[in-house]
């Protein structure tokens, strides 16, 4: 990534959950800070978002979870991307998760979870630094 | 003394004035805009005595895991004096969707209790009396199919259906608006909702056929003044509809529920509840001229605001469900639900739930704001913001009618986008810390303890899928067959569904088999993208 090219970045709904308040939220902040957004809408299963992941070249994926499914569906969307050979794209996300389910999705490879409060500028902070 | 801000504004953003006085209600005339209490326009509650005559029903949100999970968490909170229960359905069940689909992966059993098949309704209700307690099932797509399940059940057991009580939501609007769960076109969805009205109509006089809800509207970023309108709109659209279809306005409007959130705006949650009745009962009068005048009443359920609590300090939460159930309250809600403290974290353990509960209890038997109905009817700010949310209201109520109705205005995406930009309004004004919240922008700690939560085993889903196969393995195939084919036939027609419904899960069809049946005749919908 250079400075000057815009960054890329895949957001959506995985699964059946159809809370889209944060996701739609998260959505125009990333677009109103410069970033190229690709919004996929709700009800996407872990192989729809990853395909679309890959033919839009995006440099990171970021998906919303509220259902408790967030066990069975990051984990299934690196697997994806591993068997695909897209881990490059970085996969970060938010949602209702526990504390004690972070160490399992942190080494499953999800880079990063936004939780009830969090900051629109905490997830335009991050994407910029992946960057650096 | 300077003001400690340049503008005060409610929660919806209304501006509040230092103080209310008699000119802030000049044109405003009590007899007409109050009346007294179980008289048009209802403004001060629905019945003359509210409160003194009869509590609220205390009814808590509950569902998860597997049926025998949530049927002990149902006798749990029975026990502990809640009057009525309510089910929480999981992902899969709240699309239509059985437990062994590959879209259910990871999902069952997780925000709710999985139910596939009558034999999974029948274990949820184990040990619980029908006909002794009321129940409400949060269920919309496929609600007219649970209902045949809870009927079946009920008929299995030997109770007749008109002793049966309860509530199903069944609200399909509000989903293409906000909580997006639905399995078919609009059209089709609001004439499945017409035969679960015009069943109950016929066989069950003490049931709700629907609670037309302004509670996920809110949580998906609404203000009070768009939940207020949205709601009253999408149930004068229900009435609209099933008249249109050939049912008389008395014989249901009567009993149709709503359903509001509230928020933490104290007084404006107060109004909203006030102004809901009366506009109602206007617009009812206006449009359908019944006769009954119980079909000119908002009988309501509340529940707390999800979307007000925070992950971070926890057990102030418990704090912000105090205030929000005491608003409800205040405000003349017939039933209440109270959130849990937790329930940003997770699905509520037992302790929390119990916590919840006790909230209620206090109120009602400790705060004496029971003892006179609607107290703070005549406060000049109450009344002042009470005309406010009404005139707010109509006036989106009319932008309707000239959209041409609510399908077509969601078909244009005009509640989703209104419901966005009051959420984005509301998250900038958190971020500029001009709305404050304890624990995000103010009084924030580092280093919280945490709290014990519930956790949901991943044996649930196993389990489920194991009990679906065996359920398909022992049934008759060709019972299951024929009872498909007859309910496409009558879904390709225009009778009623509901004995159709009935006959397939009667012969152990599922849930997922019969939504893919009524999908092939009514179709599927994909949303317009609103950003």
């Amino acid at each position: 990534m250079t400075a000057t090219t815009p960054i890329r970045v895949l957001i959506g709904k995985v699964g059946l959950d159809g809370h889209d308040r944060g996701v739609k939220l998260v959505a125009r902040a990333l677009r109103d800070a410069g970033m190229e957004v690709i919004y996929t809408g709700l009800h996407q299963s872990p192989e729809q978002v990853v395909n679309t992941a890959i033919q839009e070249d995006v440099q990171a994926i970021g998906l919303s979870v509220l259902s408790g499914a967030h066990n069975y569906l990051f984990p299934r969307v690196l697997e994806l991307l591993k068997e695909k050979g897209a881990e490059d794209i970085v996969v970060f996300g938010g949602g209702i998760v526990p504390d004690d389910d972070l160490p399992r999705l942190k080494s499953a490879g999800v880079r990063m979870l936004f939780r009830p409060g969090s900051a629109m500028t905490d997830v335009v902070d991050f994407l910029k630094g992946l960057r650096s | 003394m300077a003001d400690r801000k340049e503008r005060f504004t409610s929660l919806s953003g209304l501006p509040v004035a230092p103080l209310y006085a008699p000119e802030d209600l000049k044109e405003w005339n009590p007899d007409t805009e109050l009346g007294v209490a179980g008289s048009f326009p209802y403004t001060r509650g629905i019945h003359p005595g509210m409160y003194r005559s009869r509590l609220w029903t205390m009814r808590q949100f509950a569902g998860f895991g597997t049926a025998e999970d949530t049927n002990a968490r149902f006798k749990y909170l029975l026990e502990h004096g809640q009057t009525g229960v309510s089910v929480a359905f999981d992902m899969p069940t709240l699309m239509g969707l059985d437990a062994d689909n590959p879209l259910a992966r990871g999902e069952v059993g997780r925000c709710g209790v999985a139910v596939s098949s009558l034999s999974d309704m029948e274990r949820l209700f184990d040990g619980i009396p029908l006909d002794q307690i009321t129940t409400s099932m949060t269920i919309n797509g496929p609600a007219a199919i649970l209902f045949a399940m809870y009927l079946a059940m009920a008929e299995r057991r030997g109770i007749p259906a008109e002793r049966l009580g309860g509530t199903l939501q069944n609200d399909i609007l509000k989903e293409y608006i906000a909580q997006k769960e639905w399995l078919f076109p609009p059209e089709p969805h609001l004439r499945v909702m017409v035969d679960t009205m015009a069943y109950c109509a016929a066989h069950l006089p003490k049931w709700h056929p629907i609670s037309i809800s302004g509670y996920h509207i809110r949580e998906a970023g609404s203000n009070a003044v768009q939940e207020l309108a949205f709601t009253l709109y999408d149930g004068l659209t229900y009435v609209d509809t099933a008249v249109k279809m050939g049912l008389a306005v008395d014989d249901f409007a009567p009993r149709l529920s709503f359903f509001f959130n509230v928020h933490n705006d104290f007084f404006e949650e107060i109004a909203k509840f006030r102004a809901a009745r009366r506009l109602w009962a206007r617009e009812m009068e206006r449009r359908f001229h019944p006769q009954d005048p119980r079909s000119l009443q908002l009988r309501c359920h509340a529940q707390t605001a999800g979307c007000s609590l925070t992950a971070q300090q926890p057990m102030n939460n418990v704090v912000r469900t105090t205030l929000q159930a005491l608003a409800a309250v205040l405000g003349g809600t017939q039933s209440l639900h109270t959130n849990s403290m937790d329930e940003t974290l997770a699905l509520p353990t037992e302790e929390a739930v119990k916590l919840a509960l006790r909230t209620q209890q206090i109120i009602a038997e400790e705060s004496e704001v029971t003892n006179t109905v609607d107290p703070l009817g005549g406060s000049y700010y109450v009344e002042a913001l009470t005309n406010r949310l009404e005139d707010g209201a109509r006036a989106y109520i009319e932008k309707l009618d000239r959209m041409g109705g609510m399908v077509k205005a969601i078909e244009q995406g005009y509640p989703q986008r209104e419901i966005l930009e009051s959420s984005l309004c509301y998250q900038r004004e958190v971020e500029r810390n001009e709305r404050g919240i304890v624990g995000i922008n103010r009084h924030v700690e580092q280093d919280e303890a945490s709290i014990s939560i519930l956790k949901i085993g991943e044996e649930v889903e196993k389990s489920q899928v194991d009990r679906l196969s065996s359920l398909r393995y022992r049934r008759d195939s060709f019972m299951v067959a024929g009872s498909l084919e007859a309910l496409q036939e009558a879904a390709a027609g225009d009778e009623n569904l509901m004995p159709y419904l009935i006959a397939a899960v009667k012969a152990d069809a599922t849930l997922g088999e019969i939504t893919a049946s009524l999908k092939e005749v009514f179709g599927t919908y994909r949303e317009p993208v609103v950003l």
